[in-house]
């Protein structure tokens, strides 16, 4: 297998036109723009063979899927940040009415004030959306993620629409080697979409019904049941892929130097490669620390973060989101992971790199001194005293 | 004279429109869907925009749609069609159906706009249908842009200091025709054969049409429910409710006001949401600027 | 129908639903001076009038809303409007 040395953004969309896509729409934003701009091209010279919308918002752009996704066609849309913020209606939308379309979000901070660079808060806010969120560690995963998303989406078990969560600049404006998937090989992994229902004269359904008080909450069950199905999915969709491919990124999770370690840091998406380089410098000197990479967020893997933590004293959980007025978001979930089982780890919680702050070898030092400390409220890591009156 | 009624032939329903929907008595937008169903076939897909018609045809598990139908949300049934449209191309199939969108005024000419602008712009095969009933009547008959001036609605009332609603209707044929779109008609349930020709003759011509059909609503107009045809008829007599064609942008065709002209009391004053207008001498001034909007229809549109 | 699949419905299924309880007035198709012209069916906001033979239309009370358009549109006044008995 041969290795490119290739942007993100043009990996990704080299990969979603091997997916054989029907239909992609999209609204340009920064940072997604590199991905759709590949997608065009591909199409325009004919390399895949799709029906490419330009739409006038993202409103549109997910609505035009959905509409495509519903008709039988397998369709793909990427966006960021705002752009995200106004789709989430229709990804609300999408998920109730179960269709299998696959997104890439590209991850942004939202406004106010405005910033075009790297945090998770966007797609951390449609995390009820009933949409299963994976997060991308690197440019090989980002890539590889979006061959096994449509896998999982369309499974007839699940239909559910699948996020690959991508970080923004950090991922899909930095040039890595990347073993790229091929035609044959794709086809070879991911069947033809074949729906049980959908738009046509031949059998005239009506999609899109208003549901009361007698049958909505049964509607959201399905999802919740049908989200609890797809960890398992997730599972052999990494495992096929592993075997096609060779390679393996975690299914649910991934863990790097966990088994033996008594403190663990958890997160999401690039940061996983900074903390390893850490967990390997602090290997050496004899810390028995490791990494635990949350792949799937939604659905969330209670089971297998406990399975591979319940040995852990000390976790650290890291993250570029916030819910204000609270604190942190996935340490919460972390927390409650152990919640009843008879022995709980000292949890600490860290928000960093919002808006792009940087996040550097010293940042995730600090972090780890402080996992060492008592359990406190979560803390923002790497603020400038400066800028908040030397608090 | 017999009050015997003879009972139904078996084949009863043969609209694709089926009965049993939840409209109100006399429901102007129920009767357009049935028209414009019954002229379009049943080898077509139908988007529709949150709304009454949305709500009294798709109440699960039942549906009255007898063609395959699409709702998703309040503004986006332009969009959803446009999708639908670029799908049936994708997988080869674009001879398996036509594509209809629908939408109430609201659906269509406030919050949907940006979406039927985007569906008209890129040249989409799909024929946009707006029933105006002119106001929000599904969340219980507040002001829209296509809402006509003087006229009184739930966040348009009248009082000391007010008329009803402030605004002129909104042009939204112009705008669809804006667009350089091959074909724009407006219609009234009043007149089912030009309805069925319009949709005819939409549905054959390639491209993006854009259709707007005067549907009187007897619960947010306060008319009476027998009276829905009268009441389409008079907008369109009365020069209120200009129908034409556009093609290409040039008005083609339009229907005729009757001559001597009908005074637009004889259509105001068979409507609750008008009835203010009446109840004072004042009331006679606002009357008269009714009356001047209905003379420059028929001024622009060459309706006498 | 499949409820658990994005609450799908099958075509028509309104049928079932039996809008004839609303109705206060109801319209007696006479039958007598009928000319044809099918404006009842036509402007019938529910579908449910129907032409039994020429100049012989009826009305399915299983569905009529009473509303009487028809009554007020038939070219012929053979279409009248009396109170419901309930």
């Amino acid at each position: 297998m041969s290795t490119t040395f290739i942007e993100g953004s043009i990996a990704v969309a080299k990969t979603v036109g091997v997916c054989r896509p029907h239909v992609i729409s999209a609204y340009p934003i920064t940072p997604q723009t590199h991905i759709v701009e590949h997608l065009s091209e591909l199409v325009a010279d004919g390399e895949i063979k799709a029906e490419y919308v330009n739409v006038e918002s993202e409103h549109s752009a997910a609505s035009v899927v959905l509409g495509s996704s519903a008709t039988g066609a397998r369709t793909y849309t990427a966006t960021t940040s705002q752009g995200f913020l106004l789709m989430i209606e229709v990804l609300f939308n999408i998920a109730g009415m179960r269709l299998p379309v696959v997104m890439t979000c590209v991850n942004r901070a939202v406004s106010a004030p405005i910033n075009i660079w790297n945090d998770q808060q966007d797609s951390l806010t449609a995390r009820d959306s009933g949409w299963i969120q994976l997060y991308a560690e690197d440019n090989q995963e980002a890539s590889d993620m979006h061959l096994q998303a449509f896998k999982i989406a369309e499974n007839k078990d699940i239909m559910l629409p699948v996020m690959v969560c991508m970080d923004g600049f950090v991922l899909t404006h930095s040039f890595d080697p990347v073993e790229l998937i091929s035609q044959e090989q794709a086809d070879k992994f991911l069947p033809p979409f074949k729906p049980e229902y959908y738009l046509t004269p031949k059998n005239p359904l009506t999609l899109g019904t208003m549901v009361g008080p007698d049958g909505y909450m049964e509607t959201r069950y399905f999802i919740e049941k049908t989200m609890h199905a797809s960890l398992q999915v997730i599972s052999d969709v990494a495992a096929d892929f592993h075997n096609q491919f060779g390679r393996f990124q975690g299914g649910l999770i991934d863990t790097y130097k966990v088994e033996d370690a008594t403190l663990v840091l958890v997160a999401m998406g690039s940061i996983i490669g900074t903390i390893k380089d850490i967990v390997d410098e602090l290997r050496a000197k004899g810390q028995k620390v490791g990494v635990l990479k949350v792949r799937s967020y939604r659905p969330f893997p209670k089971d297998e973060i406990y399975k591979a933590l319940s040995h852990v004293k000390e976790i650290g959980v890291v993250e570029k989101a916030v819910s204000l007025g609270y604190g942190g978001i996935l340490v919460n979930e972390i927390k409650s992971v152990f919640y009843g089982k008879p022995k709980t780890p000292k949890i600490n919680g860290f928000i960093l790199g919002l808006g792009g702050r940087d996040i550097t070898a010293d940042t995730i030092h600090q972090v780890i001194k402080e996992t060492v400390k008592a359990a406190s409220e979560e803390k923002f890591v790497g603020l400038n005293e400066a800028l908040i009156g030397g608090k | 004279m017999s009050t015997t009624t003879l009972t139904a032939p078996k084949e009863q329903s043969c609209t694709l429109l089926a009965s049993g929907h939840t409209a109100c008595t006399g429901c102007g937008e129920a009767l357009a869907a049935k028209l414009v169903l019954g002229a379009a076939g049943s080898d077509i897909i139908v988007t529709d925009a949150t709304g009454c018609l949305e709500v009294f045809t798709t109440r699960f598990p039942q549906s009255s749609w007898e063609v395959p139908f699409i709702h998703s949300l309040f503004e986006n049934s332009a969009a959803v069609a446009s999708g639908v449209e670029v799908a049936l191309k994708a997988l080869g199939r674009q001879n398996e159906a036509k594509v209809i969108a629908q939408g109430g005024d609201g659906g269509t000419a406030d919050i949907g706009l940006q979406a039927l602008s985007g569906m008209l712009e890129r040249g989409h095969d799909i024929l946009y249908v707006c029933y105006d009933n002119e106001a929000y009547m599904n969340t219980g008959v507040q002001r829209s842009g296509l809402t006509p001036f003087d006229c009184m609605t739930t966040t348009s009332p009248c009082g000391e200091l007010s008329w009803g609603n402030k605004h002129n209707k909104k042009d939204m044929p112009s705008i669809a025709a804006a667009h350089g779109i091959p074909y724009v008609a407006t219609a009234s349930v009043a007149f089912p054969k030009d309805i069925e020709n319009k949709v005819k003759k939409a549905l054959s011509i390639t491209g993006p049409k854009y259709m707007q059909i005067h549907s009187p609503c007897p619960l947010g107009w306060r008319s009476n429910p027998q009276l829905t045809i009268k009441v389409a008829k008079l907008a369109v007599q009365t020069g209120l409710y200009p129908i034409f064609e556009m093609e290409n942008g040039k008005v083609t065709k339009v229907r005729k006001v009757t001559t001597p002209k009908t005074p637009v009391e004889e259509y105001l004053k068979i409507q609750g949401r008008f009835a203010h207008l009446f109840k004072s001498p004042k009331g006679k001034e606002e009357i008269q600027k009714i009356q001047e909007i209905a003379d420059r229809n028929v001024e622009k549109y060459g309706l006498a | 129908m499949r409820l658990d699949l994005g609450a799908i419905a099958k075509a028509g299924t309104s049928k079932a639903n039996q809008t004839g309880s609303w109705r206060n007035y109801k319209p007696i198709f006479h039958q007598v001076k009928c000319i044809g012209c099918g404006l009842c069916k036509i402007y019938c906001p529910e579908g449910c009038v129907t032409m039994i033979e020429k100049k012989k239309y009826t009305v399915d009370y299983t569905y009529c809303k009473g509303c009487g358009i028809c009554a007020e549109e038939c070219s012929s006044s053979d279409i009248e409007m009396i109170v419901e008995e309930k």
